[in-house]
């Protein structure tokens, strides 16, 4: 695979703590690549350093294949968890003078900024001042500002916070269209739920190392649980040892539903093939686990247990 | 286009089109202007009305001494009456003479139903002073003795060349160049104070918008700083020029107006010529005239331009640090308030440096680089040795740079630490960051 972003045994220490030890990631070209962990685990350090606004105590960034130079963050556009943008200043003005340090020429940039605002039908906020926009309204903005220049890195830090689902959708949508027109994504998030929607790849960062990396359907499958649901119309199911065990069984309208967990030594064909002779299969399905199940069993490993309603920022 | 001129135009933009901006600088000059020609003007109108003032001379011997004059009718009048004070009156005051003053000066008494006015007190004073000198000169019986007297106080002038070995000499005025420096040290002062201001503030508003984050991705933030400091320099110049472009047009279409009145009277047209002391009698205007001339002009605007920028490149840097480094408004008065003491140190010294401009306060504090943009300039009307100023700019520039330098550390870290104050240590420990 062809990456676009390597960063090799990153280190980077602040007075009282490490933020980075030894992280390496590898961003491939024309994938979303999520970056995940908890509060505080190093991933606004990691950003900053992609973004020049930090440099690491020691290792390397290979940008598009050559060593990170000043000029590459021309290529790179940056939304920021922490958003924000001059108060006082016409929604329009700034955004052309943003594009501007950003290298494009004003008529470029407004042109651009012309298409992306008919787009998003904000055209009539161009001549209002930024804090007589929403939260929302303002965000938006951000986000034209950060794609604006074309870059061929977006770097996406929260990107939905702050948006309703209706808007969040339009987000998305977005995000993949960049995507699909090859634009290199790296998104930071908490939320898993659209981990799995967006990302291709994956890193975890949890105390300042990278504990879990790589394709999302990979790493959801490297961490299978062996459990298995499925419905039948008639006969039953005991556990069979060696082969499968049920842990759970209920009945309504007609229908069984099992759970079961396979023995890991049995392939999916065998335990189908075994099910399908004392049963009439409706459907059988393997119990994926959802990245944020993923997360919490490794983080949660060596942190003390999260309440729910915190991990779902 | 480079990306500090970017920086320079929006901050050089955004200021210049503010309604505040645009009121302050036009309304300023005329407030000026009105405090210069308004006590003038209120003084020329005052004459049109002329009050009355009755005199009870009971010796008879000072009523013909008084004369009326624009602002004041003098009336003989025999007897005290109770009708000068009733409220219906035109009487503005009553002088009671009762006996002769050369034996008792208590002898005379201004009455009014109001507050005596302050310039018929000195009239009536000079006018009885005068004629008891007289009177007690008169009783020695010496012959002449008023013009001997006369003589020995006639006044003199000493005037001041300025002279080289070579022979070269001008007419020099102390005067004119303790005026003429100290004009120019209290722009640099005003001018460092509220435009270094205005960068701190606008450091901390790109602080507390969190917008600094989307900035460091795009610029560096030593550009940043530059590009606001040097913007912030523009809108000053800007609002200096328009300032001493009106304020000189306005005056002397004011003076022209006044014209006919100030001539008739020599303080106001000294007044008007930029602040000369009253105290100088009008045969000196000439020779204060010939000093303005003589002033080492392209030496005092070199230098000017030079600490202008020293300055305010030191004071700008330190304010665009602590603006990174705080928070809250308030949290930035702990580290402004020693520097403001020090500037304001430089304005007294200033003010003491110009009585004894080769002093021991004037030598240290015109090369201490804090304060020698502001002492400096009192000086170089006088002539200043060319070591001192070299050393004292060279003091100064270099520790500009190191203070921008520094600044530029501090502002990069500061701008994107949130939460809690820095301490002075931990902004010392921010410069070993990468």
């Amino acid at each position: 695979m062809n990456e676009f972003l390597i960063a090799r045994h990153i280190v980077k220490r602040y007075a009282q703590h490490t933020a980075l030890d030894d992280v390496s990631i590898a961003v491939p070209q024309g994938k979303v690549f999520g970056l995940l962990g908890p509060n505080g685990a190093g991933k606004t350090t990691l950003i900053r350093i992609i973004n020049r606004i930090t440099a690491p105590d020691s290792g390397e960034v290979l940008f598009d294949g050559h060593p990170f130079q000043a000029d590459d963050v021309m290529n790179i556009g940056y939304l920021p968890e922490e958003r924000g943008l001059y108060k006082k200043m016409k929604v329009g003005e700034q955004a052309v003078y943003l594009a501007r340090l950003k290298g494009l020429s004003h008529a470029e940039a407004v042109s651009r900024l012309q298409h992306w605002f008919r787009k998003f039908g904000i055209m009539e906020w161009w001549n209002r001042k930024l804090e007589e926009l929403s939260k929302g309204m303002q965000q938006k903005v951000q986000f034209i500002i950060t794609v604006l220049h074309k870059p061929q890195l977006l770097i996406f830090d929260e990107p939905f916070s702050g948006f309703d689902p209706v808007n969040a959708e339009i987000l998305k949508r977005e995000i993949l269209a960049l995507r699909d027109e090859g634009h290199t994504v790296i998104f930071s998030t908490h939320n898993m739920a659209s981990v799995e929607e967006i990302c291709d790849e994956i890193a975890l960062i949890n105390h300042s190392k990278v504990v879990l990396s790589g394709n999302v359907n990979d790493v959801r499958s490297r961490h299978r649980s062996g459990l298995y649901e499925l419905t039948c119309t008639a006969g039953q199911l005991q556990t069979r040892p060696g082969s499968y065990e049920v842990l759970r069984h209920s009945s309504a309208d007609g229908l069984d539903t099992y759970l079961l967990r396979k023995d890991a030594a049995l392939s999916n064909s065998a335990l189908a093939a075994l099910v399908a002779a004392d049963v009439e299969l409706r459907s059988f399905c393997e119990q994926m686990p959802s990245m944020q199940e993923i997360f919490l069993k490794v983080v949660g490993a060596d942190a003390p247990p999260v309440p729910e309603a915190a991990n779902d920022k | 286009m480079n990306k500090t001129l970017i920086v320079i135009q929006r901050e050089y933009t955004t200021r210049v089109k503010k309604k505040s901006f645009i009121l302050l600088t036009i309304l300023t000059p005329f407030l000026l202007a009105a405090l210069i020609v308004v006590p003038l003007w209120l003084a020329t109108i005052k004459s049109d009305d002329q009050q009355t003032v009755m005199l009870v001379d009971q010796t008879g011997r000072y009523a013909g001494l008084f004369k009326d004059d624009a602002s004041y009718r003098y009336v003989p009048s025999p007897a005290d009456s109770a009708s000068f004070y009733s409220e219906d009156s035109d009487v503005e005051a009553v002088i009671l003479i009762r006996g002769d003053l050369t034996r008792n000066p208590r002898n005379v008494v201004i009455c009014s139903r109001r507050e005596v006015p302050a310039d018929l007190l000195s009239y009536a004073t000079n006018v009885l002073n005068e004629q008891v000198r007289r009177d007690k000169l008169a009783a020695t019986g010496i012959n002449g003795l008023d013009r001997i007297i006369e003589d020995v106080q006639s006044e003199f002038s000493i005037p001041t060349v300025k002279r080289t070995a070579e022979g070269e000499s001008s007419t020099s005025s102390t005067t004119v160049a303790m005026v003429a420096g100290f004009l120019f040290t209290f722009v640099i002062y005003f001018f460092v104070m509220t435009y270094g201001a205005m960068v701190m503030q606008g450091v901390m508003e790109e602080k507390t918008n969190r917008i600094m984050e989307l900035m460091v991705s795009s610029i560096k933030p030593f550009q940043l700083m530059m590009g606001k400091i040097v913007g912030i320099a523009l809108v000053g110049f800007t609002q200096i020029v328009i300032w001493g472009v009106l304020l000189a047009i306005l005056l002397s279409v004011c003076g022209g107006m006044l014209g006919i009145e100030t001539a008739a009277s020599p303080e106001a047209a000294m007044m008007m010529s930029g602040g000369m002391p009253p105290a100088a009698p009008p045969s000196e205007l000439d020779e204060a005239a010939a000093a303005i001339l003589n002033l080492p002009y392209w030496e005092m605007a070199i230098m000017f331009v030079i600490y202008f920028i020293g300055g305010y490149l030191l004071y700008a840097s330190f304010f665009a640090a602590v603006g990174a480094s705080v928070n809250e408004q308030e949290d930035s008065s702990q580290f402004v308030t020693p520097v403001v003491l020090i500037m304001l140190f430089g304005l007294y010294a200033a003010m003491y440096s110009i009585e004894n401009t080769d002093g021991p306060l004037a030598f240290w504090s015109s090369l201490f680089p804090l304060t020698s943009p502001i002492v400096m300039m009192v000086r170089i009307p006088f002539g200043v040795p060319l070591w001192q100023e070299l050393l004292s700019i060279v003091l100064l520039f270099g520790s500009a740079l190191l203070v921008t330098w520094v600044g530029a550390k501090i502002y990069r870290v500061g701008i994107l630490m949130y939460g809690k104050k820095p301490t002075l240590k931990e902004m010392l420990k921010w410069l070993r960051y990468k």
